[in-house]
């Protein structure tokens, strides 16, 4: 006979807070949708979105300096709902991170002058491609304004999924973080029958990860006894289940995470549903899924997953080369900028798993003013999330007969014709390729000199090689924009002027990464002075 | 008696798994998805009553949750490709490639 008995949980509101504005936020979006008459609709749903990310950021940057705190007295830290949520140091930092892009990619949502006035979004979802019904909603100016409560729950699960400290509270989060992703991905105004393509295959595509992600959950749970990292990393050392269902549940959960993450060989849907989507949802999910996933990924690995590294790092290792190796070569093939730019999102999810692989951390000895793999993880996604949007920003901006060009024939030249543009476009693209002075740079730098001090310095040595195959990628697009004629005949591409959000996107984005590719002293220090995870005792 | 109930989630989640890479209508995909999430219900309660605990029985409840919220996405975006295609095959939506 089992006895129910239920101890309500002490739950420190404070501590959770960023992550409660975002999910209320979202909530009251939804409310606006009811309540606020339509016209007004997508006003304030950017005002509110804009607003409830900034307060979940402030609330973010107010409590920093607590997991600093709070590491120095482990027993003070059980914060938030104790054990399926932790909010440490490495939580605050991707949290911060996290919101910030979310705000960039909220702002970029709001755009609506480069769509000559309407929103990127569909006026009707519901409507046929093609049919009276949609040109009707769309001479009435109707707009889906629920985009932005969909990003919010999307971010609040992201949030989640960076926090959670239990294996089941991690399965629900990915699923919070996917399904308005897979809704957000088939609202493109334009090109309809592509974007819904693209939603059915991250769907179904999506929906298989996620039932992999659960069996090995369910597996590491019968390993385990229990949900908590803690339990599992007790168990990893203790257990005297067979070590067969360990590596079952550990290898399904890691399919899972890097199907999210976009890693080889789990990359198939990137390409077509960044191409589908509309841009700016493009955008942000390259950017905050990838943050997300990478940091649940590290987050189990380390603090579950910790004793069994032995295992894990040879195999992650070798994703992380095939990774950056068959995405620099596909990339070469491609004939449209979009689909580029999401095999150059494969390609960084490789990277990012090099200083991963190095598992260098506090815990295994790191010197005072040396960055380890979190901190480093964490500054690459930095720069990688700045020039990624940047990138995607200019892309919504390249428009014949009012739809985005996106082929690279299309691009033939445009940087001579609009040279300012052409610069900007090639700082993000250099950054990138990792070239020196710029945030990329930085990023690539530290995370590879994670990973040599890990003691995987091949695996360095194979990412700085395979980072020159990958620049081959960002100088093709140069090529064409600066270098090569456009085709006779072809229809005219012009660049449409921006709105103020795509302005403000974009001057954020390329002032963070110049200033951080300059000056990278401040944040990285600050991302490794709070990159300690903090393992409860007991593991 | 728990590895009788370890080896038939196994079984299921392999047919999930098969149907999902062979099937090419959309909404059978989906259903071998449920099919696979369903498998790891069965591993979670299984689990849970070879050690006597309640846990695992809470995340089935969990999975039934998560799986009903992802058919109503689900649904409406293959009806969406329906409507736009009279047809769901996953064979026909090819417009995306390289």
């Amino acid at each position: 006979m089992i006895f129910l008995e239920f101890t309500a949980p002490q739950v420190d509101y404070v501590r959770l807070l960023p992550f409660l504005i975002v999910l209320g936020v979202a909530c009251l979006g939804i409310l606006v949708e009811a309540f606020v008459p339509r016209k007004a609709r997508f006003v304030t749903q950017t005002a509110l979105a804009i607003l409830g990310l900034a307060a979940g950021l402030g609330a973010t940057i107010w409590q920093w300096g607590d997991g600093g705190r709070g590491l120095a007295d482990p027993a003070s830290i059980t914060g938030g709902v104790t054990g399926t949520v932790l909010v440490d140091g490495p939580v605050q930092c991707f949290w911060a991170i996290l919101f910030g892009f979310g705000l960039i990619a909220a702002i970029l949502f709001a755009e609506r002058r480069a769509h000559a006035g309407a929103s990127a979004f569909t006026p009707m979802a519901a409507a046929i491609p093609g049919s009276r019904l949609e040109s009707e909603a769309s001479e009435a100016g109707l707009v889906h304004s629920e985009v932005f409560p969909l990003a919010l729950f999307s971010l609040s699960g992201m949030a989640l999924l960076v926090a959670t400290n239990d294996l089941l509270v991690l399965f629900v989060a990915v699923e919070v973080l996917s399904l308005p992703l897979y809704v957000l991905s088939g609202l493109a105004r334009h090109r309809r029958l592509i974007s819904q393509e693209a939603a059915l295959k991250y769907f179904l595509l999506g929906a298989a990860a996620s039932a992999i992600l659960l069996f090995g959950v369910a597996f590491l749970f019968g390993y385990s006894g229990g949900f908590s990292y803690e339990k599992l990393a007790h168990a990893v050392s203790f257990s005297t289940m067979g070590d067969g269902i360990l590596l079952a549940g550990m290898g399904l959960v890691a399919v899972g995470l890097l199907f999210k993450i976009g890693a080889v060989p789990f990359h198939s849907w990137v390409p077509d549903v960044y191409q589908g989507a509309p841009t700016p949802v493009t955008a942000f999910m390259s950017v905050c899924t990838k943050v997300a996933a990478v940091a649940g990924l590290l987050r189990l690995f380390y603090a579950g997953l910790g004793g069994m590294r032995w295992n894990w790092q040879p195999i992650l290792a070798g994703v992380a080369i095939l990774t950056i190796i068959v995405a620099a070569i596909i990339a070469i093939n491609q004939t449209d900028v979009k689909r580029v730019l999401a095999y150059s999102s494969v390609a960084h999810a490789g990277f990012v798993l090099v200083p991963v692989v190095g598992a260098f951390t506090l815990q295994s000895g790191l010197p005072e003013g040396q960055a380890g793999s979190v901190a480093s993880v964490m500054f690459y996604l930095v720069g990688y999330g700045l020039a990624t949007i940047g990138c995607f920003t200019v892309i919504m901006l390249v428009r014949s007969q009012g739809r985005e060009a996106s082929s690279l024939d299309a691009w033939a030249g445009i940087g001579r014709r609009y040279p300012l543009f052409g610069v900007v476009m090639v700082i993000f693209l250099l950054s990138l390729a990792g070239i020196p002075l710029t945030a990329g740079f930085m990023g690539k730098l530290a995370a590879f000199m994670a990973a040599w001090r890990g003691g995987y310095w091949w695996l360095a040595l194979v990412a700085v090689l395979g980072s020159i195959i990958a620049v081959f990628i960002y100088i093709r697009v140069i090529q064409v924009m600066f270098f090569r004629e456009p085709a006779e005949g072809s229809d005219p591409v012009e660049l449409v002027r921006p709105g103020v959000p795509a302005v403000i996107v974009l001057a954020l984005c390329l002032i963070g990464t110049l200033g951080l590719g300059l000056v990278p002293g401040p944040l990285l220090d600050a991302f490794q002075a709070a990159s300690s995870f903090l393992i409860p005792a007991g593991a | 008696m728990t590895s009788m109930y370890v080896i038939l989630a196994v079984i299921l989640f392999a047919i999930g798994l098969a149907g999902f890479l062979i099937r090419r209508n959309a909404l059978v995909v989906f259903m071998c998805v449920e099919l696979m999430l369903n498998a790891a219900n069965l591993l979670f309660v299984a689990f849970s009553s070879h050690y006597g605990i309640l846990d695992g029985q809470m995340a089935a409840f969990f999975v039934m949750v998560v799986a009903a919220a992802e058919v109503v996405i689900g649904l409406s975006i293959i009806v969406m490709i329906f409507r736009s295609r009279r047809s769901t095959s996953v064979d026909e939506v090819t417009e995306l490639k390289g």
